[in-house]
């Protein structure tokens, strides 16, 4: 059984095609990395894949559930959790508590108007459970205002992580980082257990081919090159629209 | 103890001792308005400052609730009658404005409320049968709880006091719970919040009636002030003037609104029977926190005050480098 199934996945935006018969089996543990050129509808499949936007066509299974029809805001509820291109936090308040929102979003507690948040124990302890796998538990408590943009990468990745995801959908987790900064994202990355199913948005091909198993290459909303590593940084159509001769 | 605490003591001395100190009845009763006010402008402050919801209908839940009260009373039926039908009826309008508002959110959600606001306040003015029209319910006496009174100014101010207390402390421990953390997600990031799971029109829908119950509370503490029920309590004025309490003083904060509502209220009541142009000055003075403090008052003056600190600090310090060389 697929960990993730997209069968015949179609959008469109008026005339325009966003996403064209899409179809993607990703397997359970595996790291599988999305490419293709500016505008080739890579976070159009991911917010499909997350609910966000519905389909005009086609079917999402997750592992074997049909969640096609599945209001957003309970996939993550079923085992799927997401990171975003443009990085998504809550400015005013800390790191802990921005990871604590996380985890607040999966436990009935949530509706509880009569309890200090700050003596929910659990919640601090997980959270800082997810910030060490990142590696900003020494953190926590600063203003997210005042930590660097690959702080607030590895945070998006600490949210995630502390839903404790079966699947999770990472939109270009690289973009806009430094070298070192690249590098400590790519450690938390690789630390991810098996367990979790990683599917990935990536443009930075130095770190994103390390990473992944295998590629689907995207074009004008259609998959258009499908395979391992080798065999699609191999294939001509790969070198023509995105990899360049 | 710390400064807040302190300064939280002397805030409860101050309002317990108000009839001792005050200059007269007329001085209390102001108060009381100020606290009915402050009431009011908490239950707006729950959807303005904590889910970043703006609404200009909040008059018409506040005249409901006090209609529901003056209707009651005039049908026969006693104040606990009254009051809890009044509550009843001013959450039940809340459900219904917050189903239809939101709808939207931003300029959408401020014209629905607007409209519906509106709506209200013709239907206090036409349908006459119900509502007595421009002519308006007469109260005609304050209830007796166990024999205690509320028709004098004191009684009144006292009944007040603990209302107001009991809608603060509840206010305090709903900001800093788990629901006060996801709403104030969803002001913020609600597409965010809806991907790690959240109901974000659930989560605002409740907001609306925790809004709406505080506001039922200060419409029936109204119409027993006043003794009194009129379309003109519903107007959009009355929305408008209590959305500037809670943006004056702070919204988002616990005592912002509280500052707002006493600042206006001192302003149309005191201040008004010295200065003809009291309008005017209301005006001055909101155009003076928007430009000096645009959090409002309460954030604004901490704001000021820790640079103020942090000068001083600079500024001794040299001095102390140099008595030590």
């Amino acid at each position: 059984m697929s960990a993730l199934a997209v069968s015949g996945l179609c959008k469109a935006f008026g005339g325009l095609h966003v996403t064209n018969e899409v179809n993607l089996n990703v397997e359970p543990g595996e790291r599988r990395l999305i490419i293709g050129p500016n505008g080739a509808g890579k976070t159009t499949l991911f917010n499909l894949i997350t609910g966000e936007i519905s389909p005009d066509k086609g079917t999402i299974h997750l592992f074997g559930g049909d969640i096609t029809r599945v209001p957003s805001r309970q996939r993550p509820h079923l085992g799927m959790a997401r990171t975003y291109q443009i990085i998504t936090l809550f400015p005013r308040d800390t790191i802990i508590h921005n990871v604590a929102l996380a985890l607040l979003g999966l436990s009935p507690a949530r509706w509880n108007p009569l309890i200090d948040i700050k003596h929910q124990g659990h919640l601090i302890e997980h959270g800082l459970a997810a910030l060490q796998r990142v590696g900003l538990a020494h953190i926590a408590e600063r203003p997210l205002a005042q930590t660097s943009y690959g702080e607030r990468r590895r945070v998006e990745i600490a949210m995630a992580l502390a839903q404790n995801p079966k699947v999770l959908l990472l939109d270009e987790p690289f973009a806009g980082l430094s070298i070192d900064e690249r590098r400590d994202v790519h450690r938390c990355l690789m630390a991810i257990p098996r367990d979790v199913t990683i599917v990935m948005i990536e443009h930075n091909m130095d770190v994103a081919l390390e990473f992944a198993e295998r590629i689907t290459l995207l074009h004008f909303g259609e998959v258009i090159v499908e395979g391992t590593r080798a065999e699609v940084v191999a294939d001509p159509r790969t070198r023509e629209v995105y990899l360049g001769h | 103890m710390s400064a807040r605490l302190i300064a939280l003591a002397v805030a409860c001395v101050a309002l317990v001792t108000v009839p001792y100190w005050m200059l007269g009845d007329y001085y209390i009763n102001v108060a009381s308005q100020i606290l009915l006010y402050a009431i009011f402008a908490l239950g707006l402050n729950v959807l303005v400052g904590y889910a970043g919801l703006v609404s200009l209908g909040h008059a018409g839940l506040f005249g409901i609730a006090a209609y529901a009260t003056a209707y009651m009373l005039q049908l026969g039926y006693g104040h606990a009658a009254a009051i809890v039908v009044a509550l009843i009826v001013g959450i039940a309008s809340t459900a219904l404005y917050a189903a239809l508002s939101l709808r939207s959110t931003g300029i959408g959600f401020i014209m629905i409320t607007l409209a519906l606001g509106e709506i209200v306040w013709g239907l206090a003015y036409r349908w006459i049968s119900l509502t007595g029209g421009d002519n308006g319910i007469n109260v005609r006496s304050r209830p007796e709880p166990f024999g205690y009174s509320l028709s004098s100014p004191n009684t009144f101010y006292y009944t007040t006091l603990i209302v107001f207390a009991l809608s603060v402390a509840a206010m305090a421990v709903f900001v800093r719970s788990p629901f006060g953390a996801s709403l104030k997600g969803t002001r913020d990031q609600p597409r965010r919040m809806n991907a790690l799971g959240y109901h974000v029109w659930l989560i605002r829908f409740y907001a609306c009636l925790a809004s709406g119950l505080l506001t039922a509370v200060s419409g029936i503490l109204f119409v027993y002030y006043t003794q009194f029920i009129s379309p003109q309590t519903l107007a959009l004025t009355s929305s408008a003037e209590v959305l500037l309490m809670v943006i004056s003083g702070g919204a988002g904060t616990l005592l912002g609104p509280i500052v707002g509502a006493a600042l206006v209220v001192v302003v149309k009541t005191v201040v008004s029977g010295f200065i003809e142009r009291w309008n005017f000055l209301l005006g001055a003075i909101f155009v003076a926190i928007v430009i000096l403090m645009p959090e409002g008052l309460v954030p604004g003056s901490a704001r000021l005050s820790r640079l103020a600190w942090r000068k001083i600090a600079k500024a001794r310090k040299p001095a102390a480098q140099e008595g030590r060389s």
